[in-house]
């Protein structure tokens, strides 16, 4: 399989998610597809599954996408947009355990690497130790 | 008079009419625990779910309530909607094409998509959550005993009151520690007031269909 794992940034708020979307665009350039979603279906704070669907589409790749969230709502909202998918995406798509910049910085380089799912997953999760 | 509606758009309806009566309500209790937008979330949610009422009473029941909950999911973006969400698709997925379900289908019903949404919410009973009124429920619909809706008003209400001492251990209320007993939980609060609207609706149509 060819291309990097995909990063999508999931934050309630549209600024916390596109600002986390610069800092990674800055470590590793273009090299990783990415994506990202904030806010409510409203236009407020709060995420939206719909949205979130999109970011996956928009940031996939063949080798795997990973999702950081901020907070609890975020990674509800992300896993029911995961189950959403086609059953044969599904499997290719994960929702890091992982403080959301942080998360979202770690695991773009170490996917800009060339490593798989598993691989980003685990580099963006070292920063929670459980 | 306007022609009677399907029973089951009388149900959605009076559900859309209470969540929109206690929205702010929901909201307050929010801004004490949590972060404010439970209320808002559930009173757009259940907007949406009003504008298709049309749609929705003419479809088969179970697809119906499975309807429901997918116009949640996609409207509601706080955590609720997944949550209250995967209730009525799983409950909607079990009723299946059952025309009209009796008791024992949906306490059969009720009780996977009460798993359905531990699964989800990855938490149980005792955390204050909405678990804490839903799990009770479904205990109450569970078996041959007669149950009123005011057997299932009273239960709901209990229920959620009990969730007043608890400390969170789910949500945003989490962080809070020791800080988030003395309040209300605002999910609790929305399962008791979307279960006794459900309630007195039901017993409404099967006064008037003449069934016990």
């Amino acid at each position: 399989m060819s291309g990097n794992v995909g990063i999508v940034i999931v934050s309630h708020s549209a600024d916390v998610a596109r600002g986390t979307a610069d800092m990674v665009r800055q470590m590793v350039g273009t090299e990783v597809p990415l994506a990202w979603c904030g806010g409510d279906p409203g236009g407020g704070l709060g995420t939206n599954v719909g949205a979130v669907v999109m970011a996956i589409q928009a940031a996939w790749s063949d080798r795997g996408v990973a999702i950081l969230v901020d907070l609890g709502g975020a990674e509800t909202n992300s896993e029911m947009a995961v189950e959403m998918l086609d059953p044969e995406l599904r499997a290719r798509v994960v929702v890091c355990n992982a403080p959301i910049v942080e998360g979202a910085v770690m695991a773009a380089t170490e996917a800009s690497g060339g490593s798989g799912l598993d691989a980003v997953r685990r580099a963006a999760e070292k920063l929670y130790p459980r | 008079m306007s022609s009677p509606k399907p029973p089951f758009a009388c149900l959605a309806q009076a559900v859309c009419i209470a969540v929109e009566r206690h929205a702010d309500e929901l909201t307050a209790l929010d801004q004490a625990i949590g972060d404010a937008d439970h209320g808002i979330n559930m009173r757009r949610g259940f907007a949406a779910v009003a504008e298709k009422i049309d749609a929705l009473g003419a479809m088969p029941f179970g697809a119906a309530v499975a309807e429901v909950g997918k116009i949640l999911v996609m409207t509601v973006g706080g955590a609720s909607g997944p949550l209250y969400g995967t209730f009525f698709m799983r409950l909607g997925a079990e009723l299946g094409a059952t025309p009209a379900p009796k008791r024992a289908d949906l306490a059969r019903a009720m009780r996977r998509a009460l798993e359905a949404v531990q699964a989800r919410g990855k938490a149980v009973r005792g955390q204050k959550t909405m678990l804490d009124v839903l799990e009770p429920l479904v205990d109450l619909l569970d078996g041959d005993a007669p149950r009123s809706a005011s057997d299932i008003a009273v239960c709901a209400h209990q229920a959620a009151m009990a969730t007043v001492p608890l400390r969170a251990e789910k949500g945003r209320a989490s962080f809070l520690g020791d800080r988030s007993r003395d309040h209300l939980d605002p999910g609790a609060r929305s399962t008791e007031i979307i279960a006794v609207a459900l309630a007195a609706t039901w017993e409404d149509q099967c006064k008037e269909q003449g069934a016990t």
